[in-house]
């Protein structure tokens, strides 16, 4: 084991761009591999063992879905998208086939670098499932199902719990309204998205200091929720 | 427990809907009298009188005073509608007018003499059509009828008067009146009146003394006006019975089948008929059979089967034309199929030369003993004319002639061999001739050939030869034999041979439809709509086309016609009729009720969607397109036409789709690719530049800050670069909305976090109303409205401002607000900065170059709402922007937990 730091396989076909991108990810300490289209990074995934998959949607030889789908057959380790503005159904599309976040172009250097810290951090303690997680005063007891805010216990209706142990069982990730309305409604309702949005409304209502500009459950319009600890 | 007595929850329906037509028609009330000069005229001017001074808006359409002066002085300080001058051969004749009455739309109308004929040149034939017209335009008619003018009455009122009027009116239009009154009067008062001269001017009262108004004839009529009254009365009654109580008392099987054959009778058959039906309050229907027997029908005949089909219908018969062999089963078969039990048929010339013959009505009663067969006698004049029938000579000579010469070549054949062979095998020869002859050409020319070959065998062959003197009498069973043979083969060939000719001309329909079909299915252009219904017109009604098409706008279009100017050259269409069978949807012109004086026939052409347009068609004689069965294959036909243009619709429109489509495919990759390749390079850019302050070992203070410039430039014009995109994609063809039912708050969030660092030294208050609904909204446009006039807001105004966002019901739009305490707007230019590239002011220090808010616009707008910005008191600037509540989903609330 002469080599600790993560891997990180960079698929993306524009040069400069990869040049920075492999700058921001080395500085964080990682080993990148670099990859120009999808059927050499499927390659890299499958030889080098990484730890996470920064992936451009646009690639020319190929859907960066197909890729993401095929990956997840045999793998869970972390995607993060790179996507334009006004892209909103590819990045639904990339989130749904499994990517877990995405980063709207142009992006600078400190947030691909915070979005590469916390998905790799997620991947380290996702082995060790805490019962108690805590974030800006709320804290959520798992094993007894109980929810306490400023340390007075606070009540939820059962979609609300659903809804906010969803989130926190992915922190950091982008979870699509369709993600959301499988797992707390079940498949039959995957179309009322708005049942999302107002049981979220509520949810934040309860938790969020300020809920017209939350801090931890927040908004990626026209795609999802993130859930953030800090 | 007694729900037989309860009323059918159908024909309460049906009633319902029938009284709602009714209320928005005008009602129709007659005034009704045995004869003339009992004084209808007068009471109807009376009644309406009466109506005009509880305030009612009377109008005289029509009204005949014959110069009576009671009459006369009624008619005056009512208003009198000016009557329409015809043109007519020379003369000026006055018609009342139609379309003038319908403009004034008085509440209710006079119009004398129910059964009057129009002058030619009319809208409708009839005035019981025009008071049709009247009533569906919801005008109330008051109007008066003899007894002798009802249609079905006709008959027997000639029978007992000896004078038969021509001009009639259908029992249906009496009956359907909603008020009949009987205008009565004694004989004797009625003949005193005429010999005062009140009736008619003195010379006049003579003549009709004498003629019609015999006091018999009075009394004859009178007791029918009577009758028919209270027939009428008894209806009124029964109908209020079924509408009250509900026990039915009546058979559905009562349905009347009426057959009409060739014969004169064929009328009075019908109104027969009609009266039954009338009487049992039943359906009836009128058929006629054609067999083989038919094609041999004189034209006087056919007119008058055509004739008694359209009576038939006129007086509310369901009519058809069946085409089979055996006149009796299609009989019986159809009245099964229609659930019609009773027959009626005219009585059979007794045919005492033919004992084994059985009538009609006979083989029906044999064949289905579970129907009535009514027989109807047959009036005289009937006799006439089939006896008349029967003396046209339909064969042709040359056949005759062609006979002859058969038997002149088998005498010529068969002279060498006398005396060699048997005479009974010679005789063998002229069976063959006549046989051949009777295969060849027919009953007539058949019996004519075993005549030659008789006499032919006869004087050359049998002893004494050369004379036409018979020695033994055993030859004359020859003659018999022969004769017989002939009769035999040419009856059967005949009979086959019409069988072919029927068969033929049925194929040839076929045929044409078939092709006419073809050809409709085919076409993709008017044009080729026009050729296709020109061929087939031409081919089964020796007829031309033109094709009328409207255009978007519902405007009829110049009519279209074959290219090879058909039949009788190019009809000349008339746009007002073409334009009222469209807008009618019914059909006008010859053969119809409406301006039937036109030579052409207009047909609306009715598709499933909506009318297309006209169809005209030319024939050349009219006659061709007349009666039930050409117009029922004419509608049909033009019911083909109007699928194909209804088709054709449908290819142009998917046509444009498919052209908008694809454009619009090209402009969103063109678009797609020019994002791409703009912002790749400038991603690259803010990367570098960030990357550049990693680098090791790190950069002087100086130097990371112009790496920071460079960064935070590409950035700015990352954005404004995704402004120009954003405009491009919404300008380009329709928005494309992805809506979905969502709260305000969350896209309010979303929008503040997107211009945060904008708003860093701006206070930012949030002010939504609790009660607002969800709203469906494309949430990533929104957001962008919002982000772009909070940024327009942190433009325009100094560090420290307040900006309030702010949303409320407002009717059925919802009102978003952002407010701000900053110096406000340009007066007067509120409009104008939502203007692309359009800012408050022309050359100022503040970057952008003003196409945020014309985008903000657009969004809106493609939402359905509405964007404005008003300046507020003191100073500061606040912009609105609405959007369509709609009607929210319903979102379902958990059982509390």
């Amino acid at each position: 084991m002469s080599d600790l730091r993560p891997h990180v396989i960079l698929i993306e076909d524009e040069a400069t761009i990869r040049r920075f991108v492999r700058l921001a990810l080395e500085a964080e300490g990682c080993e990148v591999f670099e990859a120009a289209g999808l059927q050499r990074g499927l390659i890299e995934a499958g030889t080098r063992r990484p730890d996470l998959v920064v992936l451009d949607l646009g690639l020319p030889d190929g859907d960066g879905v197909d890729f993401i789908r095929e990956l997840r057959a045999w793998s869970t380790i972390p995607v993060i998208v790179l996507s334009a503005r006004a892209e909103e159904a590819e990045k639904v599309r990339a989130l749904d086939a499994g990517a877990d976040d995405y980063l709207t172009k142009p992006f600078g250097t400190a947030e691909l670098a915070a979005r590469v810290r916390a998905h790799l951090r997620r991947r380290g303690v996702a082995a060790d499932p805490s019962a108690v997680i805590s974030f800006g005063g709320v804290k959520v007891d798992l094993a007894k199902r109980t929810v306490e805010k400023d340390g007075a216990p606070l009540h939820l209706t059962p979609i609300e719990y659903r809804l906010l142990t969803s989130l926190l069982a992915s922190p950091g990730c982008v979870l699509t309204h369709r993600q959301l309305l499988k797992t707390v409604w079940g498949p039959s309702h995957a179309e009322d998205a708005h049942y999302v949005r107002v049981y979220m409304g509520a949810l934040r209502k309860k938790i969020e200091a300020d809920p017209a500009r939350p801090r931890h459950i927040l908004t990626e319009t026209g795609v999802g929720y993130r859930f953030v600890t800090e | 427990m007694s729900d037989g007595a309860r009323p059918d929850p159908d024909a309460l329906l049906a009633r319902v809907q029938q009284e709602e037509a009714k209320a928005a028609r005008g009602k129709l009330k007659i005034f009704f009298g045995a004869s003339a000069g009992v004084g209808k005229t007068y009471a109807m001017l009376g009644a309406a009188r009466s109506q005009q001074e509880t305030g009612a808006d009377v109008l005289i359409g029509v009204v005949e005073t014959h110069g009576r002066k009671e009459t006369e002085a009624l008619v005056a300080g009512l208003e009198r509608l000016a009557p329409h001058e015809i043109p007519y051969r020379g003369q000026i004749l006055k018609e009342f007018d139609l379309d003038a009455a319908l403009a004034r739309r008085p509440a209710l109308i006079l119009m004398d003499e129910l059964a009057h004929s129009n002058v030619i040149g009319s809208r409708h034939p009839k005035r019981w059509q025009d008071i049709d017209e009247l009533l569906a335009a919801g005008i109330d008619v008051y109007s008066t009828v003899n007894v002798q003018h009802l249609e079905t009455l006709n008959d027997v009122v000639s029978g007992i008067a000896g004078i038969r009027v021509w001009e009639t009116v259908p029992d249906h239009v009496f009956d359907a009146a909603d008020e009949v009154v009987l205008v009565d009067l004694p004989p004797d008062e009625l003949l005193q009146r005429l010999k005062e001269g009140k009736v008619y001017l003195p010379q006049q009262a003579e003549r009709a003394i004498r003629n019609f108004f015999r006091k018999g004839n009075l009394i004859a009529l009178r007791e029918l006006a009577l009758r028919r009254t209270a027939d009428r009365v008894d209806e009124d009654m029964l109908a209020w019975r079924r509408e009250t109580s509900v026990e039915s008392v009546w058979q559905t099987r009562d349905a009347l089948l009426v057959c009409i054959g060739s014969g004169a009778g064929a009328e009075r058959l019908v109104r027969t008929g009609a009266r039954l039906s009338g009487k049992l309050e039943a359906p009836w229907h009128a058929i006629h059979v054609e067999t083989q027997e038919s094609v041999r029908h004189t034209e006087a005949q056919r007119q008058r089967i055509v004739r008694a089909l359209e009576l038939a219908a006129s007086l509310g018969a369901e009519t058809a034309t069946l085409a089979r062999p055996d006149p009796v089963a299609a009989t019986i078969e159809y009245a099964r199929r229609a659930n019609l039990s009773r027959i009626l048929v005219g009585r059979d010339h007794p045919r005492p030369w033919r004992p084994w013959y059985r009538s009609v009505a006979d083989r029906i009663g044999h064949a289905a003993p579970d129907l009535d067969v009514i027989q109807v006698a047959r009036s005289e004049d009937s006799r006439q004319a089939a006896v008349a029938v029967r003396e046209i000579p339909t064969e042709d000579w040359p056949a005759y002639a062609k006979a002859a010469g058969i038997c002149a070549a088998a005498t010529a054949l068969t002279m060498p061999l006398a005396g060699v062979i048997e005479l009974t095998n010679i005789a063998m020869f002229f069976l063959l001739a006549v046989v051949l002859a009777a295969v060849r050409l027919g009953r007539g020319p058949a019996v004519a050939a075993a005549f030659f070959a008789v006499a032919a065998f006869d004087f050359f062959f049998v002893a004494p030869r050369f004379t036409f003197a018979v020695n033994d009498m055993q030859y004359l069973m020859t003659f018999a034999v022969m004769l017989t043979v002939a009769l035999i083969i040419g009856q059967l060939t005949a009979r086959y041979k019409r069988q072919a000719d029927v068969a033929r001309q049925r194929e040839a329909r076929a045929h044409a439809l078939y092709g006419m079909s073809r050809d409709l299915s085919a076409a993709l252009m008017p044009e080729q709509i026009v050729e296709a219904a020109e061929h087939f017109l031409a081919i089964e009604f020796d007829a031309g086309a033109a094709l009328i098409l409207t255009d978007a706008e519902d405007r009829l279009r110049p009519p279209l016609f074959a290219t090879k100017a058909g039949i009788g050259g190019r009809p000349a269409v008339d746009d007002g009729i073409a334009r009222w069978t469209f807008d009618h949807g019914e059909a006008a012109g010859l053969g119809t009720d409406t301006l039937p004086g036109s030579p052409l026939l207009y047909l609306p052409l009715r598709a499933p969607m909506r009318t297309r347009g006209v169809l005209v068609v030319a024939p050349r004689d009219p006659l061709a397109v007349q009666g039930p069965e050409a117009r029922r294959q004419l509608d049909t036909f033009a019911a083909l036409v109007a699928i194909a243009v209804e088709r054709m619709h449908y290819v142009d429109v998917a046509q444009a789709t498919t052209v908008q489509m694809e454009s619009e495919q090209l402009r969103n990759s063109l678009l797609a690719a020019m994002s791409h390749d703009l912002r790749t390079p400038l991603t690259a850019l803010v990367g570098l530049a960030d990357a550049l302050r990693l680098t090791r070992p790190p950069l002087s203070t100086e130097q990371d800050e112009l790496a920071r410039a460079v960064r935070d430039e590409s950035l700015r014009m990352s954005a404004l670069v995704g402004k120009l995109l954003d405009m491009a994609r919404l300008q380009a063809g329709r928005i494309q909305l992805n809506r979905q039912w969502q709260p305000l708050e969350e896209v309010v969030g979303s929008a503040l976090k997107t211009v945060e660092s904008a708003l860093a030294t701006r206070r930012v208050d949030i002010q939504l109303d609790a009660d607002l609904p969800l709203v469906e909204f494309d949430a990533v446009l929104i957001e962008r409205v919002l982000a772009n006039l909070l940024e327009n807001t942190a433009k325009y105004t100094p560090d420290g401002s307040r900006i309030v966002i702010g949303a409320r019901n407002a009717g059925d739009m919802v009102e978003v607000r952002v407010e701000d305490d900053g110096p406000g707007l340009p007066r007067g230019r509120e409009e104008d900065i939502f203007r692309k590239f359009e800012r408050g002011e022309k050359e100022s220090a503040t970057p952008g170059v003003g196409l945020g808010l014309a985008i903000c616009r657009t969004i809106v707008e493609a939402h359905g709402g509405r964007i404005r910005a008003e300046n507020v008191e003191p100073h500061g600037a606040r912009m609105l922007f609405t959007l369509p509540r709609g009607v929210p989903p319903t979102v379902e609330q958990e059982a509390a937990a």
